[in-house]
């Protein structure tokens, strides 16, 4: 930085002595900028897409911040390879077929080098064949297994459903001593879909049999038909695999109903939304992720302090996810010593040992991650941790 | 027996809401011969009013209920008829195809414009009313579906009395009959009109209030779905009727949530639209509609 400023002050003093005083502030600023592009490293781009507005937008939002703060750090120490990162965000506005769009732009016309994103495996599902077809690395935070079943350049930062499904129909049985469940499913998310399919295989193999399956379809805000047809059933509890948004009123609409039951979730209830709606009648549920607040795990009390600090609000899972991701990436590119999409997809299948904000991070042969599962239930107020299980 | 009354109750709940939704659709027809979709997205509009009204009073008071549910529904009747004299009024001597388009806009305009005024991300609506769970029998009952049903019913006769019992109602169904013949006996066709898309608004916005209510999540694009129920409701009971309207809408619902109960829940809406298509084969006019010839 020191030789374009000099230089800069010698085209200044030369423009003085030659007496044109007013030339000289008009040309100084251009000059010391185009100075000081040509002195700093192209950054690294990266692509993120993620539902900044829309239903899911808390997730998107989070991603969003925690990105932000994980490239910061990343820079602040120094950049990657001797470069910045730059990290370009896209809004996918929770919508199905957004997501392609955002992706396309990124790779084609964006040039960036991976893609991280998002929280949401419908969404995830969608991206992933167009990086795998372009040989760009995709990090995402989806939890379905689908997703890194598309292609050797598609992988994750967060647990898988079968495990999250095991872990829920046992705290089931074992917590709460349920003999008999019933699953409420959101038909039109593969996360959901799948979720329901690990959660029932597992009850079914431990004679604690799912009675009733009632479905609902996205953005349906009546879930009493359902709900009534599952009181009749007679059942110890209720598995309800979907996001916030319509776990808060089915929990209300439950209680409405007089059908006082445990509720458990997945990490898909993960929302203030959830809180908002359901409010007391929330009492008796659980839901299982792949963070909590309480962890006392150091590198996510160290993530939670900064993010506070820095948002004023508390990350969430997908928050952890997304810092996560922008962490395994520079990781990779460390150790391929290269920004070519194939030498960091390499390195990223033998991601190992790493600490994440969120738990270990460790790259397995199907590209996924095992991950501690921490099951969270609603006591005054908020959801606190009620258990941890490893994988 | 206990399941069956538990879900013809959240039918008929549902079924309300459709119901005050589908006169709007209903009454404007009745008097313009048109469809204005831009009704399911004052229903939205509603909602919200009601949502940021809902911030000022108490919650969980009855007097401040009552006060967020008046001002959604004055509110979006100034909408209605704002909307009315802006962009109806200048096409109404066009073709009726200009008009119909010219609603699927506005439509468009004010769901995109909620984006960008409330956000695209729901809101959770505040428990305006006091809330409390009765249960008789096995049945539960919330306080909440008893409101819906009660406030739909008041509003329906309120609406039936200004039609058949006032002089403005008078109007509106001469306007109906034969707008010019209306104009000749001394009706003032712009204030029939403009009343009756303010009436079909603020029914619209006690719909809205009702319905987020009960499901208290809101968004710019909640009015989609509940918006082409009740327009199938309103032809379902004959669009341009009134107790058809609510005819249509209590049996929407309630198909609905049946069907929702049993093991074909996937299916609700192809099977409730399905019976709408058999219903119209045989009664192509609708439930209580009556055929009129068209004279050219």
């Amino acid at each position: 930085m020191i030789a374009p400023r000099l230089h800069v002050l010698r085209y200044l003093r030369l423009v003085k002595n030659a007496g044109f005083r007013f030339a000289a502030a008009l040309a100084a600023a251009p000059c010391a900028s185009v100075a000081a592009a040509a002195a700093a490293p192209e950054p690294i781009k990266i692509g993120v897409y993620a539902s900044l507005t829309g239903k899911e937008a808390v997730w998107g939002q989070s991603a969003e911040k925690a990105t932000r703060l994980a490239v910061d750090d990343v820079n602040a120490g120094g950049g990657v390879l001797g470069r910045p990162l730059l990290a370009i965000i896209e809004d996918n506005q929770s919508k199905p077929g957004e997501s392609v769009t955002a992706v396309r732009k990124l790779i084609s016309r964006d040039k960036v080098i991976a893609i991280l994103g998002e929280a949401s495996s419908g969404r995830s599902l969608e991206a992933a064949p167009i990086c795998q077809q372009a040989r760009i690395p995709m990090i995402s935070g989806g939890s379905n297994p689908k997703v890194t079943q598309v292609g050797n350049f598609i992988f994750r930062t967060h647990f898988i459903d079968p495990f999250q499904g095991t872990v829920m129909s046992r705290f089931a049985r074992e917590k709460l001593g349920a003999k008999r469940l019933a699953l409420l499913t959101e038909v039109t998310n593969a996360y959901a879909v799948g979720l329901a399919k690990y959660f029932s295989a597992d009850a079914a193999a431990h004679q604690t049999p799912i009675v009733i399956e009632q479905k609902y379809s996205a953005g349906e805000r009546d879930f009493k038909a359902q709900l009534t047809a599952i009181k009749a059933a007679n059942v110890d509890a209720i598995f309800v695999p979907g996001y916030y948004t319509e776990a808060g009123l089915i929990v209300a609409q439950a209680r409405e109903l007089g059908l006082n039951l445990p509720v458990l979730g997945g990490d898909g209830w993960e929302g203030p939304q959830l809180l908002a709606i359901g409010g007391p009648a929330l009492r008796d549920t659980y839901y299982c992720n792949n963070f909590s607040s309480e962890s006392d795990v150091p590198e996510t009390r160290r993530f939670i302090a900064r993010y506070q600090a820095r948002f004023q609000s508390m990350p969430g899972g997908t928050a952890a996810d997304a810092y996560d991701a922008v962490l395994m990436l520079t990781d990779a590119i460390k150790r391929a010593g290269s920004t070519e999409p194939e030498k960091i997809r390499a390195a990223l299948a033998t991601t190992g040992g790493l600490r994440g904000v969120g738990g270990p991070l460790n790259v397995d042969a199907n590209r996924d991650q095992l991950k501690p599962a921490y099951i969270l239930g609603y006591n005054s107020g908020d959801y606190h941790l009620v258990q941890v299980i490893q994988p | 027996m206990s399941e069956f009354l538990q879900q013809l109750l959240n039918g008929l709940s549902l079924g309300a809401i459709y119901a005050l939704i589908a006169l709007g659709y209903t009454m404007v027809y009745g008097v313009l011969r048109f469809i204005n979709f831009a009704h399911s997205d004052v229903f939205m509009v509603g909602a919200f009013i009601g949502y940021y009204l809902g911030k000022l009073v108490p919650e969980g008071t009855l007097w401040g209920g009552l006060l967020v549910l008046s001002g959604a529904m004055i509110g979006c009747a100034l909408l209605g008829m704002f909307i009315e004299r802006v962009v109806y009024r200048p096409l109404r001597h066009g073709p009726t195809l200009n008009v119909l388009i010219t609603a699927i806009g506005v439509s468009l305009l004010l769901e995109y414009t909620g984006q960008i005024v409330f956000g695209a991300a729901p809101r959770t609506f505040p428990q305006i009313f006091p809330t409390a769970n009765y249960h008789v029998g096995s049945l539960t009952i919330s306080s909440n579906q008893v409101f819906v049903i009660g406030v739909a019913i008041l509003l329906m006769i309120a609406l039936q009395l200004i039609v058949f019992k006032t002089k403005i109602g008078t109007a509106m169904r001469a306007v109906s009959l034969n707008p010019k013949a209306a104009q000749l006996v001394g009706v003032n066709n712009n204030v029939v009109i403009s009343f009756t898309f303010g009436l079909g608004s603020a029914l619209a916005a006690a719909g809205g209030i009702l319905y987020a209510m009960n499901y208290p999540s809101i968004d710019p694009l909640m009015g989609v779905m509940p918006g082409l129920k009740a327009f199938v409701a309103a032809i379902l009971g004959g669009i341009g009727n009134i107790p058809g309207a609510a005819l249509g809408g209590l049996l929407l619902g309630t198909v609905e949530t049946f069907i929702g109960g049993s093991q074909f829940s996937t299916y609700k809406d192809a099977i409730a639209f399905a019976i709408l298509i058999v219903i119209l084969l045989f009664k192509p006019a609708g439930l209580l509609g009556k055929f009129t010839i068209e004279k050219v």
